[in-house]
């Protein structure tokens, strides 16, 4: 059998962040599925798909939070332990950071409309999926923090 | 209009484990496999379910020089391997039981089947890296 595609064992370790974020996983567990060794693994993702290992695996958790905060009434504490993170201000911070605002007033801002939508949930995860946003980058002309 | 879809097209790296993954595992059928050796041993392979003869995946290798550079074959193959070079989507009477035949086999899911307005579904890869969705659709989904 020839060579897999390059990034073809990357992606098992995209995957399994996709597949399993609620879980207590970390970059080490992401470069295990990929048979790489840490250092190597988190440059060889950043290459491949253009963030590192450990900000997709976040925007995935914060996206789903967000998903759960739309779609259930859910308190945002257990929402935050529900995809995997573990403290509520980190949390509240990042969510805030890459949403433009808390997670409650998430919530409140989005009646669940998308609710109706007549399109696969893998397709409405994929593009709903935020951008990352570090402090840096929040600019004065950047989103507004609730 | 009488058009219809007959042969949708995957590339993959390597047909022979494309072929074992199709027909083995996820039990499909061949519908063609030929191999043109003035072609410079291109072959057209297909595969498709025994319920729809007349419905086919070719799998494809990638075509070296002069049809497509070195480097475009990099670029398509690297594309694949990133799982961005599309879906196929694929209906079944029961979920649950192809799904636990799959993995038995050995197959990558990405996700266990799930209940989702329009059917209970799951996604899995072939060895290539491309996605496939598997739906038992809901009856009562408005298509």
């Amino acid at each position: 059998m020839s060579d897999l595609p390059p990034a073809r064992h990357l992606l098992r370790a995209k995957d399994l962040a996709d597949a399993r974020y609620a879980e207590p996983l970390g970059v080490g567990d992401l470069a295990a599925a990929a048979g790489l060794s840490r250092a190597h693994f988190s440059r060889a993702f950043r290459q491949a798909f253009g963030e590192s290992p450990h900000v997709y695996l976040l925007t995935r958790r914060l996206e789903r939070a967000a998903h759960l905060l739309r779609f259930t009434d859910r308190p945002v504490a257990q929402i935050c332990l529900d995809v995997g993170l573990n403290s509520l201000g980190s949390f509240t911070t990042s969510f805030t950071r890459m949403y433009g605002r808390s997670p409650a007033a998430y919530r409140s801002a989005f009646p669940p409309a998308a609710a109706h939508a007549m399109v696969p949930g893998c397709v409405l995860r994929a593009y709903g999926r935020p951008q990352h946003r570090t402090f840096r980058e929040d600019g004065a002309d950047g989103p507004a923090i609730d | 209009m009488s058009m219809k879809i007959a042969t949708v097209q995957l590339w993959v790296h390597d047909q022979d484990a494309a072929l074992e993954f199709w027909t083995k595992k996820v039990g499909f059928q061949v519908t063609s496999d030929v191999t043109v050796p003035e072609m410079g041993n291109f072959r057209w392979l297909a595969v498709g379910p025994v319920s729809q003869p007349d419905v086919s995946i070719c799998l494809m290798a990638l075509p070296g020089q002069p049809i497509m550079d070195d480097k475009t074959q990099e670029q398509v193959l690297d594309v694949v391997g990133k799982g961005f070079a599309g879906s196929v989507f694929l209906t079944t009477e029961d979920v649950d039981g192809d799904y636990a035949r799959l993995v038995a086999q050995g197959v990558e899911f990405v996700d266990k089947p799930e209940d989702r307005l329009y059917g209970r579904d799951c996604g899995f890869r072939d060895p290539s890296g491309n996605h496939v969705r598997l739906t038992q659709l809901n009856p009562d989904f408005p298509s």
